[in-house]
């Protein structure tokens, strides 16, 4: 998890951040981290870029994004599907 | 109206409290780039990280002139720029044809409209007042402070939020050196209109000002007013186009106390200024400004800063290296700004 | 101040038809824009329907009068001005004092996109010629010294309301008595920089757009020009041809909630469509028709809904969104609609909002279906909203 959140760090320019500042089950959006839903798409990039996951309903946005620990088990569930 | 109070961010220390450019800075190159101001305690942290340069100049510029001028919200907001926001256009444009329009990100594209700065001061300012941006190269700030003009005029607003932004890039500087605007070798900025050669120096900036109706004690001048005019067939036409403003205000070229004119270092482009030097200008006080800002064109914006200035503190600078430095109050000036003798605009300005 | 402002010639091409004419066929055929993307070459080609213009840039360059390698945002833009003025038919217009005001969102991207693909890999190289139009300003000059406009040009670009803001800037310019005449609308050709940017936002409908329908996934782009002649009440009275309408009201107000999405109550849209009838001096209740944004996106319907419900309830005029026709088309959007809405008036003419089924949940109205002629248009409001929270509303009236 902690490549993922550099991950998002890089992508998002969040400046000052470090990885260890954010926590697995800490709220990315609004209140928490304060991202908005340029952020989700930009994030819905990074999947598709990093893990080859597709994420094609924006909809489905809040649900997987809404912490570390959602995104990273997002990711273990589709990668499994793909291989 | 009245320049109520100017937020300028440029190639010269020219933002926050310094003193009117009693420290100029000297530049031995073709291309000068904005002195910068410390964004953290003028942009939310939250908001700065998607920001480009421009983005960042063009909000920290204005919410400099909107806290001198004692205002939390203009009653609109009107922008000028030419270019927009080239960074942003660029990171997509590039990503766009190398990644063969896959896999691109929304921020950089968000960001390229040219609207943003305007838009970015409304959301930071939450304001839902009127918004506008101009984009017509060197007559972007001509335009947007016709329209807050209007806006005052028409009694809409009471004050407005006036500005110009243009920011070079590596990729527009190469561009624009390509078309022949600057010169091919570094030029020291303050020998710039000795040089008797083609090209001038490349600039950019960041120039807000706050325009209001009525008068009030620290007001930097009074706005008397402004006339644009496009492609001129010959300099005669231009002379007859500066006659006919100062008619139109009922002025005579003496009652001028300086002319800032628009030279540039081109010798194409300041033919016109010699000829006027030598015809209605002639025994005027005139300076040229671009050796301190560079040539963009929303240049003129930096002059009228210089203009209000000038006026307010009742100086001609040294590094402005006017004809003659009498001495005498400086009670109106005139400024005559051409972009690429494509765009000519005159501005007018008297104390208050 | 309140001296009328007059429409007195108007011209527009788009998907739908290249002049007012064949635009008119399409609405009372109920022929939409939309097709899959033919002139631009992009790799979404057979994923994004787009509303093109049915003409390559050496068909729009005959009409234009102009050389095709420039920007087929400037050959759009051209073509729909010379219509306009055309229209008016204004006796001695260059004694007059005549502007060009102008909008567009991207200048000469399309160009710019070829240029850049040669520079990147050297930047030395690229045609200089395919980038010395890229500023949007130069499309207005390009067409302003076609059209022998000199004494006022300008050019707008606030998004997806840049021309709307052109057409009350003219109108303005005019009350000021600093012009007797305006050539103001916009022009937006299709680019892949805007195709791709709308599809990062993920709000391009890869079927075709449903606007205010409860099923709405989202807009196809179009592309496109159009300008009104706007006229002083002394220009008016000189006229062979009585004016189209006048232009009673106007609004541009920010909604300064998000950079691209609306707010849930669309307070922007609100305060544009109320300024625009409070400067006529109108009520919600005058008003016969609007001419929705209606972009077909979940975020714009619901807000611009929103904002109608709580100004127009319990009463709500006939709508729709002439967008089901031509797309998007930007930049050129506000005028485009305003030409659609000046015939509107003159015609008696309510436009069908196309493919609308299911009524949206959250709204207690529908728009308008069928195409309706020979009823009478008193006024009618026309929204355009944008990136940036930018929101303008323009009001026509009959003479």
């Amino acid at each position: 998890m902690s490549d993922l959140k550099k991950q998002i760090i890089e992508q998002l320019n969040l400046q000052d951040i470090k990885p260890e500042d954010i926590g697995d089950d800490q709220p990315l959006f609004v209140d928490g981290l304060g991202l908005d839903s340029i952020d989700a798409l930009e994030l819905i990039v990074l999947l598709q870029q990093h893990y080859k996951i597709k994420l094609s309903n924006a909809e489905d946005g809040p649900k997987v994004f809404k912490s570390v620990r959602t995104i990273a088990e997002y990711i273990t569930a589709h990668q499994n599907q793909v291989a | 109206m009245f320049i109520r109070s100017t937020g300028v961010i440029s190639a010269q220390h020219s933002f926050g409290n310094v003193p009117f450019l009693e420290n100029p800075v000297e530049y031995n190159t073709n291309r000068l780039t904005c002195i910068e101001p410390d964004y953290k305690d003028i942009i939310d942290p939250k908001m700065i990280r998607r920001m480009s340069r421009i983005i960042r100049m063009g909000v920290a510029a204005a919410i400099g002139c909107l806290r001198e001028g004692n205002t939390d919200v203009p009653d609109a907001i009107v922008t000028g720029t030419a270019y927009g926001c080239l960074q942003d256009t660029d990171v997509f444009l590039s990503k766009m044809v190398e990644q063969n329009e896959e896999l691109l990100t929304p921020t950089a594209f968000i960001q390229s409209t040219h609207n943003t700065i305007g838009a970015q001061i409304g959301l930071m300012l939450k304001s839902n007042r009127y918004n506008n941006a101009f984009v017509h190269r060197g007559f972007s700030f001509e335009s947007a402070m016709l329209d807050g003009m209007l806006l005052l005029m028409e009694n809409a607003a009471g004050n407005v939020l006036v500005g110009a932004i243009d920011e070079l890039t590596d990729h527009s500087f190469a561009i624009l050196e390509r078309f022949g605007l600057y010169k091919k070798n570094p030029v020291t900025n303050t020998a710039l209109y000795s040089t008797n050669t083609r090209g001038s120096i490349a600039g950019e900036g960041s120039a807000f000002f706050l325009l209001a109706k009525e008068h009030t004690a620290g007001d930097y001048a009074k706005l008397d007013g402004m006339h644009t005019f496009y492609k001129p067939a010959s300099i005669v036409e231009s002379e007859e186009q500066v006659k006919l403003f100062l008619e139109s205000h009922s002025i005579d070229i003496n009652d001028i106390d300086l002319i800032i004119t628009g030279r540039n270092g081109d010798t194409t482009h300041d033919a016109v200024y010699n000829q006027l030097n030598r015809g209605i200008f002639n025994g005027i006080t005139t300076a040229g400004y671009k050796h301190l800002c560079g040539e963009y064109p929303t240049a003129v914006s930096f002059a009228l800063w210089l203009a209000a200035n000038c006026i307010k503190q009742n100086v001609i600078p040294s590094s402005l290296h006017s004809t003659s430095n009498t001495g005498k109050d400086i009670k109106r000036v005139l400024v005559y700004n051409h972009y690429q003798d494509i765009h000519h605009s005159l501005l007018l300005l008297s104390a208050c | 101040m309140s001296a009328p402002v007059f429409i007195a010639g108007i011209g527009t091409i788009s998907a739908i038809g290249k002049n007012v004419a064949e635009s008119m066929d399409a609405f009372r055929n109920g022929k939409a824009g939309m097709e899959a993307m033919r002139y631009l070459d992009s790799v979404h080609k057979n994923q994004l329907p787009v509303a093109e213009v049915k003409c390559s840039n050496e068909e729009l360059a005959a009409l234009a009068g102009l050389p095709a390698h420039i920007s087929r945002t400037a050959l759009l833009s051209a073509i729909a001005a010379k219509e306009a003025l055309k229209d008016a038919a204004i006796d001695q217009l260059s004694s007059l004092k005549v502007g060009f005001i102008s909008a567009n969102t991207v200048g000469g991207m399309d160009k710019t996109e070829n240029f850049f693909r040669s520079f990147l890999a050297d930047n030395k190289k690229g045609k200089l010629k395919n980038v010395v139009h890229h500023e949007c300003g130069s499309i207005t000059e390009l067409v302003a010294d076609k059209l022998g406009v000199k004494h006022f040009i300008s050019t707008i670009s606030t998004a997806c309301s840049s021309s709307a803001n052109a057409i009350f800037f003219g109108a303005r310019m005019i009350k000021q008595q600093m012009l007797d005449v305006a050539i103001a609308g916009g022009a937006d050709a299709l680019t892949k920089f805007t195709l791709n940017g709308f599809n990062t936002l993920m709000i391009l409908d890869s079927e075709y757009c449903r606007p205010f329908d409860e099923s709405r996934k989202g807009l196809n782009l179009g592309e496109g020009a159009a300008y009104v002649v706007l006229v002083s009440e002394r220009i008016a009275k000189q006229l062979a041809k009585k004016p189209y309408c006048t232009l009673s009201g106007y609004c541009n107000a920010n909604d300064a909630y998000h950079q691209t999405a609306s707010s849930p109550d669309g307070i922007g849209s609100f305060l544009a469509m109320e300024g625009a009838m409070k400067m006529a001096g109108l009520q919600p209740s005058d008003i016969d028709y609007i001419n929705l944004h209606g972009t077909g996106t979940q975020n714009n319907d619901i807000a611009e809904g929103t904002a109608i419900k709580r100004l127009f309830a319990p009463v709500y005029p006939k709508m729709s969104s002439t967008k089901s026709f031509t797309g998007h088309t930007l930049g050129a959007s506000g005028s485009i609609e305003a030409v659609f809405s000046a015939m509107s008036i003159q015609q008696g003419i309510i436009y069908p909002n196309l493919r609308f089924q299911n009524q949206m949940k959250e709204l207690p109205f529908t728009p308008q279906t069928t195409y309706i002629d020979n009823i009478t248009v008193k006024h009618v409001l026309s929204n355009s909203f944008g990136f940036g929270g930018n929101c303008s509303s323009l009001l026509f009236s009959k003479i």
